[in-house]
């Protein structure tokens, strides 16, 4: 593999990230000849029988696109759905979804910090390896982990695939002693929080700075996770329902997953260095001065510190869910009542790996016509393909096996959802230049 | 347990066309994760390591679906290396939601989905992997439930029978003093007939069952099936019902194709 004049990095499977990619790049002399991360997960066609199923199943069935960041799905459809319907919910149930969706960021991100990314930075195959030297570091991972857990188990009956959120709310909503129960846990998760972006912040980056066009919600208020307007470092400014005229998605014949990119423009980034970088200014003090402290200020251009951020988002959401559990008052209903009309609704929620966008065209029996999910993952795809490009031609002079890790350990920046990414949308236009 | 001059049982993390949601059980078992990792190798498991070493494993656990000829291939090997294989999960144990292509033209959803069908290669159906390789013992759930994985687990190292109920959602129901949702209130629950296993949750937030476990050992299916007509659902929502996350295991496929012929 390792001729003078081209040699490859091969990843046949992409480990610690969710679902199975592989990864091929082409190395010719000190030029980048070809780059592929591969996504061979076998496709699913949850927009194909999302036809003819019922709005009310939609958060149920959309979920399972994904067991890591199954409410991301729930929270994008039930959006969706309230705004074709026109659906107004009461300030409660917005309240208990911004802390059903904390819930999941705290989990889904200690398991990318700890879990998947941080082997790579101290040199473990996995966490269980990286145990053995750093016990108390993981112990303190798990317990972080199962705080967020606990959380989507009190409002959604369970972590993975919870049962309870619903279109114009949940059909069950916690009592306000339920969730006062969970603030002493909140207040070691946020101290235990503080010190993870600390503890990330003295990890070891490559120099890899680039000129990335991040992706956002962006609401005036508050660090956002149900919505906002989506917003760019570039100009765009749109309301989440123009998505689809800004952003197009390409088949390519080596992947299961569709590529996305901005009309006219290319690639572009989505995740925790997008919100960071677009919303600093709405982060609660004590995550900005977290941040400050550890010398990480907007803009970050370096995906490789997104662990850093990740850390500080980590804050954000263990220090948003004690505002929210202080600040709950019990809805009168636990769902508002939802009248169905023809009608199509598109909304964008932010999933722990960035934003997720639905649209559902529903008719006069509240029944899904057409169905159009675009996971974060497919989104930095693209980003992804054009990192490595950079980024392998760093690598050359590098004994390949270096190499082959350092590459896995840029695509485990993104926090890859390889289960999310495959499944796919309508309306796809395919070039053959891509 | 394990000594360490004792070699470890070794464990293999396999996964097809599922949401990864059965495996990361394994990690979202907390307080349990690390006793786990001293007791037995996780030998191989990418969702969680890099170190992928090869077979034989003392136990495969597979996770999803059958839907690719590569993976109807791949599926041989995991099982000539498992001694005994677990199947994890509505994907592995019934085709999953996916398994809706079932009753469809599956190059019809390629075309809805995607521009170059060519691209894509599929099968037909999306099929459990019992219908593949035999299988030791299947695990139900969407998603499963980890204490019962955990005993699972426990029970083959121990070489014992594993205690996971087969009865219905019901008797969790009665267990945790559920007052019976569709008695009391008329909500259709597809309690009666699904396995237990999830601790009634549903029932427990104010809706009915919608059926995540799969058919119990002895569903009476239409009896559930004219219960939900005397509480006025039509026949496709009854079919509807049926056909959800263990759309193609036999008895709700059978209940879910009678009520749509009606």
């Amino acid at each position: 593999m390792t001729g003078r004049a081209a040699k490859t990095i091969r990843v046949e499977t992409l480990a610690r990230v969710e679902g199975e990619g592989s990864l091929y790049i082409k190395l010719v002399g000190e030029r980048v000849a070809d780059v592929k991360l591969k996504i061979y997960e076998p496709p699913r066609f949850f927009e194909a029988f999302l036809r003819g199923r019922h709005f009310s199943e939609a958060p149920d069935i959309t979920a399972r696109i994904c067991g890591i960041c199954p409410i991301a799905y729930q929270m994008s459809a039930v959006h969706a759905i309230e705004r074709a319907f026109g659906v107004q919910i009461s300030p409660a149930i917005r309240l208990l979804r911004r802390l059903f969706y904390c819930g999941e960021w705290i989990e889904s991100h200690t398991l990318h910090i700890y879990m998947l990314h941080a082997p790579d930075f101290l040199g473990y195959a996995d966490v269980i390896a990286m145990a053995k030297d750093h016990r108390a570091l993981v112990e303190k991972a798990l317990r972080l982990k199962k705080i967020g857990n606990r959380i989507m188990q009190l409002l959604g009956g369970r972590e993975i695939h919870p049962i309870s959120a619903a279109v114009g709310g949940f059909y069950k909503v916690p009592t306000k002693q339920q969730l006062r129960d969970l603030r002493e846990d909140l207040e070691w998760a946020l101290a235990a929080s503080l010190e993870t972006v600390h503890w990330t912040a003295g990890l070891e980056f490559p120099k890899f700075e680039q000129d990335y066009e991040f992706v956002a919600l962006r609401h005036p208020n508050e660090y956002p996770l149900n919505e906002g307007r989506l917003v760019s470092n570039r100009g765009l400014d749109i309301d989440t329902a123009e998505y689809e005229d800004h952003f197009v998605e390409l088949q390519v014949k080596h992947s299961n997953a569709l590529h996305s990119v901005v009309r006219g423009r290319g690639s572009y980034l989505v995740g925790p260095l997008a919100r960071f970088n677009l919303n600093f200014d709405k982060l609660p003090a004590i995550a900005r001065e977290a941040a400050s402290d550890a010398r990480m200020r907007p803009p970050i251009t370096n995906i490789f510190q997104s662990i850093v951020v990740r850390a500080v988002e980590l804050v954000f959401a263990c220090d948003e869910a004690l505002r929210l559990i202080r600040e709950y008052e019990p809805p009168a209903a636990p769902r508002a009542d939802v009248h169905n009309r023809i009608g199509v609704g598109q909304a964008i929620t932010e999933a722990p790996r960035g934003i997720l966008y639905h649209r559902y065209a529903l008719d006069e029996n509240g029944m899904i016509l057409t169905a159009k999910i675009v996971p974060p993952t497919s989104q930095n795809q693209k980003r992804i393909e054009d990192d490595l490009r950079e980024y392998a031609g760093q690598l050359v002079a590098w004994p390949i096996e270096e190499a082959t890790w350092k590459c896995e350990q840029a695509i485990r920046s993104y926090d890859p959802c390889i289960s999310c990414a495959t499944h796919f949308l309508k309306l796809v236009v395919d070039r053959n230049e891509i | 347990m394990s000594s360490d001059s004792k070699p470890k049982p070794r464990i293999g993390v396999f996964k097809f066309a599922s949401c990864d949601g059965c495996q990361l059980s394994l990690l979202d078992a907390e307080d349990e994760l690390l006793g786990v990792a001293e007791a037995v190798e996780i030998a191989y498991f990418p969702e969680a390591s890099r170190a992928m070493l090869n077979g034989p494993f003392d136990i495969g656990l597979v996770e999803g679906s059958i839907t690719t000829h590569a993976d109807a291939q791949r599926i041989q090997e995991v099982r000539r290396q498992s001694k005994t294989l677990i199947t994890i999960g509505a994907c592995a144990t019934a085709g999953g939601i996916q398994a809706l292509r079932n009753w469809k033209d599956v190059d019809e959803f390629i075309r809805i989905v995607y521009a170059t069908p060519q691209f894509i290669s599929t099968l037909k159906l999306s099929s459990p992997i019992a219908e593949h390789v035999p299988v030791d013992f299947e695990l139900r759930g969407c998603p499963i439930n980890k204490y019962q994985l955990l005993e699972l687990i426990a029970a083959v190292l121990a070489g014992r029978k594993p205690s996971i109920p087969s009865y219905s959602v019901c008797v969790e129901c009665k267990r945790i003093d559920n007052v019976c949702i569709a008695v009391a209130r008329g909500v259709p629950c597809l309690g009666p007939v699904t396995q237990a296993g999830c601790g009634a949750l549903c029932p427990s937030y104010d809706r009915g069952c919608y059926g995540c476990y799969g058919p119990m050992e002895s569903p009476n299916t239409p009896s559930i099936t004219s219960q939900f007509r005397i509480l006025g659902q039509t026949d496709s929502q009854v079919a509807r019902a049926f056909r959800g996350f263990n759309a193609w295991a036999w008895q709700f496929r059978k209940a879910s194709e009678e009520s749509e012929r009606t």
